[in-house]
């Protein structure tokens, strides 16, 4: 039995890997249960059993943190940001970001310069995890969405 | 004065673990000590025999089973750490996985001010990162001027 729990692990944490990896691409349910050879409604109930959140919300997550990288340590503009870490429209982009961090794109990049560490704890660590928009539904509508 | 000597990876199979470090890192057994049950198995990068890392599967008599079920859900998690390697060629490194037919990468190599780096797990989850640092590439590059200039 608990070798049949670590191998499905092994596939939830590879979807999350291809999450991080290609975040910046359209990456949609299907694909991601694909990964992990699952089922959507399975991929999405399992995974949020294995990693404590939804793969939805930990992509938005693993976007979020990727324009706040941009934001701090680059001068491209929030548009430019929003399609490169793999949003597809400007006003999901900016919502999510202020469900998320709690203020808007352009009023993070004012408040924060770079932070001086290699990249892979940055993207370990400074994944935003809590904020005021953490008791409302966010990211469930697409747990209800799915078939 | 101290160094580090030995560090542990927890793996869920000691032969796979050996097969991936050697065969597909790159790395070469140094101790393989076997104790009824246990084996003190541990790997090192060839040339430099100072530090070493042992390939540990939890288990009796040193984690009783529930322990170590305990353990192995969370190394297939990608929960329980990992190992920094350095290289003098990251891209060349990605390439060697690749043909080797390493899959599971978490970064392909991407250049930061510090240096060029890129992520991968072992077959068990295990994070690996390698990183060829600025001063590294800079070395190369004069090499290879130098080499093309005569």
């Amino acid at each position: 039995m608990s070798r049949a729990v670590e191998a499905f692990n092994r596939r939830m944490l590879r979807a999350r890997d291809a999450m991080d990896l290609a975040y910046s691409q359209p990456l949609d349910i299907p694909a991601l249960a694909h990964v992990a050879n699952l089922s959507e409604k399975h991929f999405i109930r399992s995974f949020r059993a294995t990693f404590g959140e939804t793969p939805h919300r930990y992509l938005q997550r693993r976007r979020v943190e990727r324009s706040m990288f941009l934001l701090r340590e680059t001068a491209r503009s929030v548009t430019d940001i929003c399609f490169e870490v793999g949003f597809t429209s400007l006003g999901t982009f900016s919502r999510t970001f202020r469900e998320i961090v709690g203020e808007t794109p352009s009023q993070y990049r004012l408040g924060h310069g770079p932070v001086v560490a290699p990249n892979c704890f940055v993207m370990a660590a400074m994944r935003p995890m809590f904020s005021a928009a953490e008791a409302s539904t966010f990211g469930e509508a697409f747990d209800a969405a799915a078939p | 004065m101290l160094k580090i000597n030995v560090t542990s990876i927890r793996v869920l199979d000691q032969e796979e673990a050996l097969d991936f470090y050697v065969n597909k890192l790159g790395l070469e057994k140094a101790a393989d000590i076997k104790q009824g049950p246990f084996r003190w198995l541990t790997v090192r990068v060839p040339g430099d025999p100072n530090i070493e890392i042992q390939l540990d599967e939890p288990g009796p008599p040193v984690l009783d089973e529930a322990t170590a079920a305990q353990v192995r859900e969370l190394i297939t998690k990608g929960a329980m750490g990992g190992v920094v390697f350095q290289t003098d060629d990251c891209r060349k490194l990605f390439e060697t996985l690749k043909s080797r037919g390493v899959k599971d990468f978490t970064q392909e190599p991407i250049e930061h001010p510090y240096g060029i780096d890129m992520g991968l797990r072992d077959p068990f989850g295990n994070q690996i990162r390698v990183l060829e640092p600025r001063a590294v590439t800079r070395e190369r590059s004069k090499k290879e001027a130098a080499a093309a200039a005569s």
